[in-house]
């Protein structure tokens, strides 16, 4: 699809889906911010920082976002004062190794 | 009825009364800063001069006089809550709203008109009779109501059964009311500043100083003044004033758009909600409908307006009424919603010992203009937290403790 850079630099309309190329915003469910998650064992105010703050940056931010009719989660850039898409990618471009959550499965 | 407004009636030329002083240099220290001069900013600074003798008071505002949200809201005010916390809180401020006009000598054109919030769903049935039962259990005024009674209620209403979402019954608050919300904050303003308080507009904050749990000084584009102690009070903005502070909240900003259509003939009475529908529609005194519908679907610190929103909310409108089909719309704007994760505000103290923070108002802040600067504003005076404001305490999200209001958020969100 012939999409010019003159779509990116307007108010999100579009948005470029990594797997399905350009799409209407209204395909697409935000996820929230990519912040790493705490180690399973951590001490609850951590996880509790996790599940319940947010940075809620004024600026460019990294987020989770789904394009909800091909079920695929990817990453995106994007500035929130300027309400503009800067780039999308495939998740593992930033998550490189699998994180395994079960380590130390059964200790409390 | 305003006294003020009754001797202004009778005057034989019409004096219109400046409402405040011309804009004064910035002194070089104040008792008590409040960052933000919207609704709840310029409550708590009346409160704190009236009730508490304190005047040495700072209002600053990156902007103009209640530009922000307050300026935004679609101005109801009602109390019809879900948890036991926020019936009490809110209807606090019900009973502060209906003395209001007097109590300021201005006229905010409280109009009680009665709110009913549709259901078409059992699942909504549910939700409303339950709070319709915590309604009671605290003394407010609040039932389930069904088609025979909303017809009416609203006699324009479409109860048709045979549409995708028949309306099956409604939660019926009758003190559910309007207020004009420029005039709340002048009224205040106006108040505040006759006993001395000072509102200094376009004065930004950059920074605040440190020294150990205290804030020393409050740094601004017009210079930097040191403080007592400091509230912030700016809705949309909290997540970037509070990092000032080294705040971390639970906040997401998320964009919330509203419109208005022309004027048309009176012929709507109540408030009308759908959470369902995404919608909710009342009547002005000029005749023009404001209308709204869930936030933005994302977060965002942008008040642009979008096709997305308008398309989304006029479709659920006509469901209600489709006979509005052919009428205007004549403006939109945007506010931005400090949205918290269990749909109640954050209010009370901070880690540090002079800073007080009233923030997380998502689409639910004017309605407690008059309590939540009261009770602030005694927060700040005393430095107690008083018990209704307990529930509302920072440290809910990591003791989990939440106030869960999603339910009785006007639309779904």
């Amino acid at each position: 699809m012939e999409i010019n850079a003159k779509a990116m630099s307007q108010p999100m309309k579009l948005m470029n889906c990594p797997l399905n190329g350009w799409r209407n915003i209204g395909e697409f469910v935000y996820g929230g911010e990519v912040v790493p998650a705490p180690a399973h064992d951590a001490p609850t105010e951590e996880w509790a920082d996790w599940v319940f703050m947010e940075n809620n940056t004024a600026g460019v931010v990294r987020e989770w976002w789904l394009h909800a009719p091909s079920s695929y989660w990817f990453i995106a850039e994007r500035d929130t004062v300027r309400d503009q898409v800067l780039r999308s990618y495939p998740p593992d471009e930033v998550f490189t190794e699998r994180v395994e959550h079960d380590k130390g499965a059964g200790t409390t | 009825m305003p006294w003020g407004l009754l001797k202004q009636g009778l005057r034989k030329s019409y004096l219109p009364r400046g409402l405040l002083p011309r804009r004064q240099a910035l002194k070089d220290s104040y008792d008590v800063v409040i960052i933000g001069a919207g609704g709840h900013g310029l409550a708590a600074a009346y409160y704190l001069a009236k009730e508490h003798g304190i005047t040495d008071i700072a209002v600053l505002d990156k902007g103009y006089l209640a530009g922000g949200n307050t300026a935004r809201n679609t101005a109801i005010v009602r109390s019809n809550y879900l948890t036991p916390e926020g019936v009490s809180f809110y209807d606090e401020s019900m009973k502060l709203w209906g003395g209001l006009s007097n109590e300021l000598d201005f006229n905010i054109q409280l109009s009680n008109r009665g709110h009913l919030t549709l259901a078409h769903a059992d699942s909504t049935l549910r939700t409303m009779r339950w709070r319709a039962e915590v309604n009671k259990h605290l003394d407010v005024d609040s039932d389930l109501v069904y088609p025979d009674d909303i017809r009416r209620l609203c006699p324009h209403l479409d109860l048709s059964e045979d549409v995708r979402w028949p309306i099956l019954g409604a939660l019926y608050h009758p003190p559910g009311s309007t207020a004009r919300h420029d005039a709340v904050a002048w009224g205040y303003a106006h108040g505040a500043s006759k006993r001395g308080v000072e509102i200094h507009e376009h004065t930004e904050v950059t920074g605040l100083q440190r020294d150990g749990q205290r804030v020393t000084a409050v740094e601004t584009d017009r210079g930097t003044v040191r403080c007592g102690r400091v509230l912030q009070a700016v809705a949309g903005a909290s997540s970037v004033v509070g990092d000032m502070a080294g705040l971390r909240l639970p906040i997401r900003t998320v964009p919330l758009q509203a419109c208005v259509s022309i004027p048309l003939m009176p012929f709507l009475d109540p408030i009308i909600v759908s959470g369902t529908l995404h919608t909710y529609v009342w009547q002005t005194a000029r005749g023009e409908l404001v209308m709204g519908g869930s936030s933005d679907p994302y977060p965002g610190y942008t008040t642009r307006s979008t096709l997305d929103f308008k398309e989304g909310l006029i479709a659920h409108l006509l469901e209600l009424f489709p006979f509005l089909a052919e009428v205007r719309l004549m403006r939109q704007w945007a506010g931005m919603t400090d949205m918290t994760p269990d749909f109640s505000p954050i209010m009370g103290k901070t880690h540090l010992d002079n800073y007080y923070i009233d923030a997380g108002w998502g689409t639910w802040g004017f309605k407690a203009t008059p309590v939540c600067g009261r009770r602030m504003a005694e927060t700040v005076a005393t430095g107690r937290v008083p018990e209704i404001l307990h529930a509302f305490d920072m440290g809910r999200f990591s003791r989990f403790d939440q106030v869960g209001e999603r339910g009785a958020a006007s639309v779904g969100h």
